[in-house]
């Protein structure tokens, strides 16, 4: 990627927000500006201060940050909050305020023609003072209420982001937008500075606030198109999940795990593949947690270490349940072979519980993952927040070379989820339970239905739960429909009759 | 009558920044022969007074003396608006409001 951008004359600076360097391939357009356009608590400030704060911590670049709308005190408390001690980085002369900020005092009488060559003047003179590379400006909606000479103010601030250019520092101004999906910014700014137009969003969509990014244009360089899902991570910032810019590279193994459940890891083929994703679908009571268990042990028997993320079962619950199929949850966690991490999953937005599975997966270091249940996270995001968040997940899992076995509840008598919609084809293998009313009893049958890259059993076949765990038996032979949720029996002579039918297909 | 202590930011040469020092000048020497000070400070030269003042635009005219600070922005060509801002205006054009204030 880096040898293709080197041919284009437009060099760029990493801004080194998490992420945004990936979606805009390479970070912000090199000794140019780039307008930083959002509604009001889109993270517009987060953003302008990150810039800096980045360019500090990572590239040792220091900034200057020309505050038009709050205070430098309002805005060294409020990025405290972030982790980002701005006193210190002014101390050691790496961050340096212009405090261009409206006081009561400051109002001012205007009588006739001039210029902000006074700012403009302060930029130059922060810039020399601490050898800045990087400006910020936030926001600059407020000039423009502060001052009535709109189209002077436009002009002028043109001829700052000229002057900045011949300074060679690379800045980014902030702007309000009315809408979310209208004009770039209010007050025409856009016309100045037009070059580079970077848009954050916030909106609601279906009670829920999800946040994006993106890059409307670069002139004369490429960026990825559209938008990103970005959250705001305490002590970290803005960190943009850039979904689509996630490589496919995950290696295969043909290495088998077990499933934790003999007679499962047969029906598999002789057990799951160690790096692969597995859904398993099923009703509520068909037995996708005690799988979720087996697996778990599974795991622990063979050293390896586990980690659950539970969304709908507290940690007693949990425990409790184990304990009743005769396995213990407490000792593999002393043992430190499991992690168990009970949350509800309307705790945070889904971005916000992405970045943190991503984390704990990463610091915990997990030979296998399992989410029980996964389609409980489908109530806190949209349709398109959750598919994203599945891909988002599943492509790190992958690339951690992890087991990952998800769980998906579908309705009682079989079908699809939403879940299933958005995972199935990137799942390795399915595993579908299900109910299977026989002779009027309620009896439960398990199927493998998909097992990339591997030969498995074709067959339904019912399975038992008693102290001692799942228990897999014999197929069903004489009922079809199942897995549509409409069990009918079959005459066993049709059945036969029908086996015979088709004998020449190797079966 | 308290002389008034007036200080005025300019850039360099610019031709709103010479007009305010000279209609400045022919205010003062018109309304206040021997009662001003005029201090006339380059932000190009001395950029850190623009900091510490705060100054956004220039030609910036601030008024230290008498209190209350007051801040005038432009060139100075808009003589009524100047003279009310600097309380130069005849004293019966106050409104009663603006008479409290002092």
């Amino acid at each position: 990627m880096s040898e293709v951008l080197a041919t284009y004359p437009i060099e760029k600076i990493p801004t080194g927000i998490p992420g945004f360097d990936l979606i805009s391939l390479g970070g912000l357009p090199k000794g140019r500006t780039t307008l930083i356009a959002g509604t009001a608590g889109s993270a517009k400030t987060v953003f302008a201060a990150q810039f800096l704060t980045e360019g500090i911590s990572r590239h040792d670049e220091a900034g200057v940050f020309v505050t038009f709308e709050e205070s430098p005190e309002d805005i060294r408390r409020n990025m405290k909050t972030l982790g980002w001690d701005i006193a210190k980085l002014e101390k050691s002369r790496k961050w340096i305020f212009v405090d261009a900020a409206p006081r009561v005092d400051d109002q001012a009488v205007e009588t006739g023609e001039y210029d902000l060559g006074g700012l403009l003047a302060r930029i130059e003179h922060a810039v020399k003072s601490v050898n800045a590379t990087r400006v910020s400006m936030d926001s600059l909606g407020a000039i423009f209420n502060h001052l009535t000479a709109t189209t002077l103010v436009r002009r002028e601030l043109f001829r700052i982001s000229t002057a900045t250019k011949k300074m060679g520092v690379t800045a980014v101004m902030t702007s309000e937008r009315s809408d979310e999906y209208g004009a770039i910014a209010r007050f025409g700014v856009e016309e100045f500075v037009a070059d580079n137009v970077v848009i954050l969003r916030n909106p609601l969509e279906g009670e829920k606030r999800r946040r994006t990014i993106e890059v409307l244009k670069y002139r004369g360089t490429y960026h990825q198109k559209g938008e990103w899902p970005f959250t705001i991570v305490p002590g970290e910032g803005i960190v943009v999940i850039p979904l689509s810019a996630i490589e496919l590279k995950q290696r295969s193994s043909n290495i088998r795990i077990s499933s934790g459940v003999e007679e499962l890891d047969r029906m598999c083929g002789g057990g799951f593949y160690r790096d692969s994703i597995i859904l398993l679908s099923g009703a509520t009571g068909t037995g996708k947690t005690l799988t979720v268990t087996h697996f778990i042990q599974g795991g622990v028997t063979n050293g390896e270490r586990c980690l659950l993320f539970a969304f709908e079962e507290s940690r007693d619950q949990i425990f409790r349940n184990a304990q009743g199929w005769g396995f213990d949850f407490e000792a593999m966690e002393d043992e430190g072979k499991l992690k168990v991490i009970c949350e509800y999953p309307e705790v945070s937005g889904l971005e916000d519980h992405l970045i943190r599975m991503k984390d704990i997966i990463a610091e915990y270091q997990p030979n296998r993952v399992a989410i029980d249940s996964f389609s409980a996270l489908e109530r806190v995001s949209t349709i398109k927040g959750f598919r994203e968040f599945v891909i988002g997940l599943t492509s790190f899992i992958k690339q951690s070379e992890v087991a990952g076995l998800f769980t998906a509840t579908t309705p009682l008598m079989g079908g699809a989820s939403v879940t299933e919609t958005h995972i199935s084809t990137i799942t390795d293998s399915i595993i579908l339970l299900r109910y299977v009313e026989l002779f009027g009893e309620m009896r439960r049958g398990v199927t493998v239905l998909k097992m990339r890259g591997s030969k498995h059993d074709k067959d339904i076949r019912e399975f038992t739960i008693d102290s001692g765990g799942m228990h897999i038996g014999k197929p069903f032979r004489n009922v079809g429909g199942i897995l549509v949720g409409h069990p009918v029996q079959v005459d066993g002579a049709e059945i036969d009759r029908l086996g015979s039918l088709f004998q020449e297909d190797g079966r | 009558m308290e002389k008034y202590e007036l200080q005025l930011f300019i850039t360099g040469q610019t031709p709103p920044s010479q007009r305010a020092v000279s209609n400045l000048r022919s205010l003062c020497e018109h309304f206040l022969p021997g009662k001003y000070e005029i201090t006339v400070i380059d932000v190009l030269e001395n950029p850190q007074s623009a900091e510490n003042e705060r100054i956004l635009a220039t030609p910036t005219l601030i008024r230290i003396r008498p209190k209350p600070l007051r801040r005038i922005i432009g060139d100075l060509s808009e003589t009524q608006k100047v003279m009310f801002a600097l309380d130069l205006a005849p004293r019966q054009e106050l409104t009663p409001t603006q008479e409290n204030d002092k």
